[in-house]
């Protein structure tokens, strides 16, 4: 009884006034290797995506240890299973943390799993390298963003569209925070830019059953559609879609989560001709991508394609190496200091670590789906966009953060 | 009008009425061996795990035990009265989101909003409904009486219509999912899927502080034990034997002048009751409640727990709901690519070889005991 006494006694911690709290757990590198996290969704509906995201965060890790490892160190990956399913994301993220003692952990698909880590991060004070294009409106210190954010991605898109004479969208999208935050955003900017929403519908995560939302596209006489749907239900709205008679050149649909890896499994005949938007594709031209291209195929065979979030991911483990290398150290604080400026050749071209909102410059990619399920770019925006997540540099998204 | 009714075959009503359950014995058994697994427990809850365990593993603990609580409710709702409720998410999820509605107004500060709101809302105020939950007198009680008024309301409609059976069990599922596709389309007041996340502080303690997070698991150790003490006072009462008299006979207790519709409704009021504390105590401890956490699939894996550990033990769900927990935890750090299929594969031997559940190990091994006990007397 004594003893559960005293053990209680010790459950009596700081107020939330306190200042400072806890100290954060403090990387282990004291051997000559370092432990990095993976944290992906290798079990549940995200596995089909996320498994090449981790594979491409193998493939950097590989190339390190081959030329030498971080500050003379070899990196050890520790996996993790996030398994779809967002308080797994923060169970596994604080396994990493304060059992494995890593370094940074990449990974980390949907926002929602963002969303669970984020705090996490913040209280242990450790890193996180999240790889995918996302709906902005966050800045954490803690996270380095390797994706695009809005004004890398949608609002090109947006533009692109607007310079085609598109005078009306209608929005279709998956029922989650993405595709509601993006449409929004999308809401503000065709106010501002004289086109007209004429519709905007969501579907449930995983839902196959489109007649309904497709009939009242074809009704709505849009001139474009802007697809913010993820996965499965891409193949029914595209099926649904094309035997609607709706074709690419009457009314194109520009998708923001179609990359290569899921044009093959929603099956070419389906999307030829129709419109992406990312910032990286497999075509992208560059000695940087013929190389990474290789490697990939060469590791996981020859039929996988390579997709921007994966090129992210990528991109990802190379960009923490050189803050690493420049702050001389593993440690959390210098290596966030030294991230500014810090610049890597990727695939997709040059990228810049903006310090300040720990963002990178990307460039901006229109493409277009071909009959072999490749996307060739049909606009650029010239020149890496600087990263922008609150959208403050844009008079008409004012009134969104 | 003869009052003779056919006895009704035992598959019908009910799922498969237990033969694992232990026989009822009037007055139940002696006090002594109750009083002392209380300690037993208490001592492994409140001294063992704490010393033992690192930071991290008692958190993943204080997750485990929040799980046991929403199974302890299952166990008297469907191990005891037959209910098989597979909606047991919503409860858990309407005690969770009442919880962390006060915990996100308490940390944005008096007139403050939570900050999903101004980025997926675009609210000025805050919505109507969040109001009362800025005050904790309202908001504790609401925790509990919120998923038990919704119980009743649904209870009292099924079970006085005699729906029972396959017919409940859909019927509780399909709230569940209606109940997560309000929430995500609802994104600028509920947080959508995303939840209610970054919870700091729990009423005026630190969260982040690892010493208050122990105090969270010394708060939902203490509550397994007293829900723990509260099933079995209900179980060895009179209302206990009724209820088990209606799982495995409906139409002759009512016959015997009971009216079997409200003692189901009292069992699934009570476990949903259980289940908003779970729900309520399981954010301060994860820190994090949101639709994926009381859809379907984790309104099923409530009652794997329960099935696992054994439905019509008092003991049973609880051990079952940590094992399984545990195991999910533990094989998939071992084994991030294939621990699905491992833990499909120990589902699949429970269920075949342990029909009564983990439970039943004890009891099987009491008899081999008393087996051996006799061949060597003899």
């Amino acid at each position: 009884m004594t003893l559960v006494a005293a053990v209680a006694m010790t459950a009596c911690g700081s107020r939330t006034s306190a200042e400072g709290g806890a100290a954060g757990v403090t990387a282990d590198v004291s051997g000559d290797t370092v432990k990095v996290g993976l944290l992906n969704s290798l079990s549940g509906t995200m596995a089909i995506s996320e498994v090449t995201v981790r594979d491409a965060i193998m493939l950097a890790v590989e190339e390190i240890n081959a030329a030498g490892g971080v500050l003379g160190k070899k990196i050890q990956p520790v996996g993790e299973d996030g398994a779809s399913d967002w308080p797994t994301f923060a169970e596994k993220a604080e396994k990493l943390i304060s059992e494995d003692r890593v370094a940074a952990v990449f990974g980390c698909w949907t926002s929602a799993s963002r969303k669970a880590v984020k705090p996490v991060f913040e209280k242990n004070k450790a890193l996180l390298f999240y790889p995918v294009q996302y709906e902005g409106l966050e800045q954490s210190p803690y996270i380095f963003y390797t994706g695009a954010t809005t004004n890398q991605q949608i609002v090109p898109g947006l533009d692109y569209l607007k310079a085609q004479g598109t005078t009306s969208v209608y929005l279709v999208g998956s029922d989650y925070v993405f595709p509601r935050t993006a449409n929004k955003i999308i809401k503000a900017y065709a106010a501002a830019n004289g086109m007209t929403v004429v519709g905007e519908d969501y579907a449930p995560l995983g839902s196959t059953e489109f007649g309904t939302i497709v009939n009242k596209v074809k009704s709505s006489g849009a001139k474009a559609v802007f697809n913010t749907l993820n996965g499965d239900s891409n193949v029914a709205f595209f099926k649904e879609y094309k035997s609607a008679g709706l074709t690419a050149a009457a009314m194109p649909v520009v998708s923001v989560s179609i990359a290569e890896e899921e044009v093959k499994g929603i099956g070419t005949q389906y999307l030829e001709g129709q419109l992406t938007a990312w910032n990286y594709y497999q075509t992208t031209p560059g000695a940087a991508n013929n190389r990474f291209v290789a490697a990939y195929k060469a590791k996981y065979g020859a039929d996988k394609p390579t997709s921007d979030p994966m090129e992210a991911a990528y991109v990802s483990v190379h960009l923490w190496k050189a803050m690493v290398e420049k702050a001389g150290a593993f440690d959390v604080e210098r290596v966030r200091g030294a991230s500014d400026g810090i610049t890597f050749d990727a695939p997709e071209g040059l990228v810049t670590v903006d310090g300040r909102t720990q963002h990178i410059a990307k460039t901006a990619r229109i493409g277009r789906i071909g009959a072999d399920g490749l996307i060739t770019e049909v606009w650029n925006s010239g020149k890496p966009v600087a990263p922008d997540p609150y959208l403050k540099t844009y008079p008409w998204a004012s009134g969104l953060s | 009008m003869t009052a003779v009714t056919p006895a009704p075959p035992s598959a019908a009503g009910a799922p498969a009425p237990t033969d694992a359950a232990p026989p009822n014995r009037p007055g139940g058994r002696s006090r002594l061996p109750a009083a002392a697994g209380f300690a037993c427990g208490a001592a492994l809850l409140f001294a063992v795990a704490p010393l033992a365990l690192s930071d991290f593993r008692l958190a993943l603990l204080a997750k485990y035990l929040c799980v046991a609580m929403v199974a302890v409710g299952i166990g008297i709702a469907w191990g005891r009265g037959g209910l098989l409720t597979l909606g047991q998410g919503v409860f858990f999820g309407l005690g969770g989101y009442a919880m962390a509605m006060h915990l996100k107004l308490a940390d944005a500060g008096p007139g403050g909003m939570p900050d999903f709101m101004q980025l997926y809302g675009q609210l000025d105020e805050l919505p109507v409904w969040w109001r009362p939950f800025a005050s904790p007198w309202f908001a504790l009680p609401a925790t509990v009486l919120l998923p038990m008024a919704v119980a009743f309301g649904l209870g009292s409609l099924v079970f006085r219509r005699r729906v029972r059976g396959a017919y409940f069990a859909i019927l509780s599922q399909a709230l569940a999912a209606a109940m997560v596709i309000l929430l995500i389309g609802q994104q600028g007041t509920t947080g959508g899927t995303n939840g209610l996340t970054d919870i700091q502080g729990f009423f005026g303690y630190d969260l982040d502080d690892p010493v208050n997070q122990r105090m969270v698991y010394f708060i939902i150790a203490g509550v397994l034990l007293a829900l723990l003490a509260l099933a079995r006072q209900l179980v060895h009462s009179r209302y206990g034997e009724l209820l088990v008299a209606v799982r495995d006979s409906e139409e002759r207790v009512r016959f015997l002048g009971y009216d079997p519709a409200s003692v189901k409704l009292v069992a699934y009021v009570v476990a949903a009751g259980m289940a908003g504390l779970a729900g309520a105590l399981f954010v301060p401890a994860v820190g994090i409640i949101s639709p994926a956490l009381i859809g379907i699939v984790p309104s099923i894996e409530f009652v794997i727990g329960v099935a696992v550990g054994g439905r019509a033990t008092l003991l049973g769900p609880v051990l079952g709901a940590v094992a399984v927990a545990w195991a999910r935890t533990a094989l998939s750090e071992r084994f991030p690519g294939t621990w699905t299929y491992l833990q499909g594969l120990l589902f699949v031997v429970v269920v075949a070889f342990l029909p009564g559940g983990l439970a039943s190990l004890w009891a099987l091994a009491r008899r081999r005991g008393a087996e051996r006990a006799e061949v060597s007397t003899s």
